[in-house]
């Protein structure tokens, strides 16, 4: 077990570096330097200019020594600029020269400097990050008791008009983006089309102070695409063990229908979906994306937008690290979840 | 011109009928839900006569109930689409001149359906398919979109107007609006309202289905060969080329998909040519694909594969040259007469291949590992048939039922996730009828004008719950032999 979990560590750690890699090399391409460099200096420089604005900044060095300095493995760079002002990639606002540290990367806790919003990329990521969580909180909250009860429900009678109703549903659940169900719900519930105006329209006020009115939409929207997956996994599960023998047994000595599935067949049927519900994050996470540009609701999904939108490398950089370390961290406990939860495989 | 309402002068009659009926019928289905978990389950009870009777007391009587007011209700609807194609212009209100703009779909769909479920028994996994009820609406409802996407691409017909022009004085209009004398167009009214630069919503939510239907599956085959060729011999062989190819999907796939598309479809990265090269590397496993599916097979009659294998190479490669050739990016070599067609949104098909290649590769790989280890693959094996043989024409169709099941999923997902593409406007103009770039616009003055997002919303959904169902169908019947 131990031998399992160090191997998955290093798979993980390297396809964590992998990642982060491409996206570096990705956002520092030429063009998206030019663009910065427009952006943050002078939006009519010359191409001359903007070569000697990226040499003085660092961004002109070679793709492997710049992501060793994000890094923190190489020492940060300090180029004495054409312009005769010197700089640092581990200065801090009116640090003298001597007192700089000679790195500064992931690996000390420095994020980086976002040029959009003008702040730290450890600060942003930290408050949005606790924004989302509240969302994601909530939904998780009515996804998987929602999906687990569906499954349960339509799994233990298997071909009963129960079953197939409740199939359908989430089949239709599904095959709805949230995009698609946002903009119904907010049309339907939050708009006077429709006489039914129950709900608010936009999660800004959420942000802040969350309630049934401003929260539900976009809680629900998120939580209907992921758990129609849940349910049908769920479902799929529950047939299995409802057919199993020791069901059977069960029946023939005389144990109630309802104690049979509570006792003996829940326990079982539920390993499944719990691999299902950890491998939906990364999922979730588009549909954070998505509801929280429709939502207006400002948390990590929003600032991936702003950020990729605008190129701001530091920032994307961030963001792309806490959202790959999720999944797979995710992918992680879901694997030695499974092996814990399922005796079959723990023992053997 | 007055403006239409919903249902004209037939919804007077059919309306209060439809409202009473639905009302019934969700009391019925609550009622019947509530019973089944109290009351004993429907059962038939044998008479000494030998004849049958059903015995199911008050939940006997509610499921009768919920399947005859379903019927009605359906009937009712189908009223709704058949009168008024014999009533005259107007007076059957916005959904009666809908369903006369869809009546060669209607045509089509009959027409369609009536040959298969006559033809069904001859007609394999697709004939069956017409067992399933869940199967034939999934079907229903795709064919539905796919003919309106014919129709209005090919011979233009259903769209009322042009899905560019803007008609001043119609911006933000509700539905059934009258446009103003004058104007172009097949009738004089917006049947779902103008957008917020007074378009035709209506005209511009079937226009949008030709994008979706040209695309979506095009992409899911492209990526179900890149997905094929890669994951059967991952899963055949084993050992270091499975471990590096499963690295390399997992590692796509651990790529929040919406980071991606940003990283991948913004000008700058278009300038840079990635897009290009990923199209030249992605584009080229058809052709691996083909070449080695007919090479494996007759490559022991040197003559009758020359004359299938060449002609076949050249008509792809060529295919293949014309659509990685683009002028004004990096890949711009061809003489123009030489290339066929320009795609525009090149990169938008590129990137919606590449998100969905790795899954399709872990899909095959897996079943590969299960099939390996069968008879017939060892009979191969015996008989001395090469690897790639057994792979293209042994494993491969035998794997084919849950491969047909996903392809169907997975076209909905691309369904999706061009949607989703195009709800954060990339790689697409803001001109584009696709669905997701009008739910995108529609979506900034929700909260005033709910009119103009709904229709592609609901367009979407429709198809994508159509792809779903018709996989289910597929699944349930693909799993009965």
């Amino acid at each position: 077990m131990g031998l399992f979990i160090l191997r998955r560590l290093g798979v993980m750690i390297l396809t964590a570096l992998c990642l982060t890699f491409i996206v570096f090399w990705l956002t520092n391409l030429g063009p998206n330097l030019e663009k910065l460099a427009k952006t943050q200096g002078n939006a009519r420089m010359s191409d001359e200019a903007v070569v000697t604005w990226l040499d003085n900044r660092g961004y002109s060095q070679p793709l492997p020594i710049k992501y060793g300095q994000w890094l923190g493995v190489l020492p940060g760079y300090v180029i004495e600029g054409t312009d005769g002002e010197t700089r640092a990639r581990c200065q801090e606002p009116g640090q003298p020269m001597e007192e700089i540290s000679t790195f500064c990367g992931i690996l000390q806790g420095d994020w980086g400097y976002s040029t959009v919003f003008k702040e730290d990329v450890g600060e942003i990521i930290a408050t949005r990050l606790g924004l989302t969580g509240k969302l994601m909180f909530w939904v998780m909250m009515v996804m998987v008791p929602g999906a687990l009860i569906i499954g349960v429900l339509a799994g233990m009678r298997e071909g009963s008009r129960t079953d197939r109703s409740l199939s359908t549903v989430s089949i239709v659940t599904t095959a709805t983006p949230e995009y698609v169900s946002g903009v119904v719900f907010i049309s339907v519930f939050a708009t006077a089309t429709f006489g039914m105006q129950w709900f608010k329209g936009t999660a800004t006020g959420a942000m802040d102070d969350a309630n049934f009115e401003n929260f539900f939409l976009p809680v629900i929207t998120i939580a209907l695409y992921g758990m129609g997956y849940i349910a049908r996994m769920t479902r799929a599960s529950m047939t299995e063990v409802m057919t199993a023998q020791y069901i059977r047994t069960a029946r023939l000595k005389g144990v109630s229908f309802p104690k049979i599935v509570l006792k003996h067949a829940l326990r079982n049927a539920l390993i499944a979906p719990f691999t299902v519900i950890m491998l939906q994050f990364p999922w979730l996470l588009n549909g954070v994306v998505i509801v929280e540009t429709l939502f207006n609701y400002k948390g990590f999904g929003w600032v991936l937008v702003q950020a990729a939108g605008n190129n701001d490398i530091e920032l994307l950089l961030g963001v792309s690290i806490v959202s790959v370390f999720v999944v797979l961290v995710t992918q992680l406990i879901s694997d030695i979840g499974y092996v814990f939860l399922n005796p079959r495989i723990r023992i053997s | 011109m007055e403006a239409l309402t919903w249902t004209g002068s037939l919804g007077a009659i059919l309306n209060p009928v439809l409202m009473v009926l639905v009302g019934l019928l969700a009391v019925a289905i609550v009622a019947q839900i509530v019973l089944g978990f109290f009351a004993p389950a429907v059962t038939l009870q044998s008479n000494p006569d030998g004849t049958l009777q059903s015995r199911g007391g008050a939940l006997g009587f509610f499921e009768n109930a919920v399947k005859w007011l379903f019927l009605a209700v359906v009937a009712l609807i189908v009223a709704y689409i058949v009168v008024p194609l014999v009533m005259p212009y107007g007076s059957a209100g916005i959904v009666g001149e809908m369903s006369k703009r869809f009546l060669p779909v209607w045509i089509a769909l009959i027409a369609l359906f009536a040959v298969s479920i006559y033809y069904k028994r001859k007609l394999g996994l697709y004939g069956k398919l017409f067992d399933s009820t869940v199967g034939m609406i999934g079907f229903g409802l795709v064919m539905f979109w796919v003919f309106t996407a014919i129709f209005v691409g090919l011979f233009d017909m259903i769209a009322t107007h042009d899905y560019l022009t803007q008609v001043s004085g119609l911006k933000n209009k509700g539905p059934g609006v009258p446009v103003p004398d004058g104007t172009a167009g097949d009738i004089p009214h917006y049947l779902l309202g103008g957008d917020n630069l007074a378009r035709d919503i209506f005209s511009r939510v079937v226009q949008g289905s030709v994008f979706v239907i040209a695309i979506a599956p095009l992409a899911t085959i492209f990526a179900f060969m890149v997905g094929i060729t890669l994951g059967l011999p991952a899963g055949f062989y084993g050992g270091k080329l499975d471990t590096v190819l499963s690295f390399l999907a997992n590692l796509i796939l651990a790529f929040p998909v919406i980071l991606l598309f940003y990283l991948l479809v913004t000008p700058e990265i278009v300038l840079t040519g990635i897009p290009s090269y990923m199209a030249a590397f992605l584009f080229v496993f058809p052709l691996i694909f083909f070449g080695v599916l007919l090479n494996s097979r007759y490559y022991t009659q040197p003559k009758k594969r020359n004359l299938i294998l060449f002609p076949v190479l050249g008509v792809l490669g060529w295919l293949y040259l014309s659509v990685i050739n683009q002028p004004g990016t990096v890949i711009d070599f061809l003489p123009a007469w030489f290339d066929l067609f320009d795609i525009s949104i090149l990169v938008v098909f590129v990137s919606v291949v590449f998100v969905n290649a790795p899954t399709v590769f872990r899909i095959v790989r897996g079943l590969t590992l299960d099939l390996r280890t069968r008879d017939y693959v060892a009979a191969a094996q015996t008989r001395g048939e090469g690897a790639w043989y057994i792979m293209l024409w042994e494993i491969l169709p035998n794997a084919r039922g849950p491969l047909i099941v996903d392809f169907c999923l997975r076209i909905g997902y691309t369904t999706i996730l061009l949607g989703t593409l195009g709800f954060f406007g990339l790689g697409l103009s803001s001109e584009s009828p696709d669905w997701g770039s009008t739910i995108n616009e529609g979506r900034k003055l929700l909260l005033i004008f709910a009119h103009p997002a709904l229709p592609p919303a609901i367009a979407l959904l429709s198809l994508v719950l159509g792809l779903n169902l018709l996989a289910d169908g597929l699944r349930e019947e693909s799993l009965k032999d």
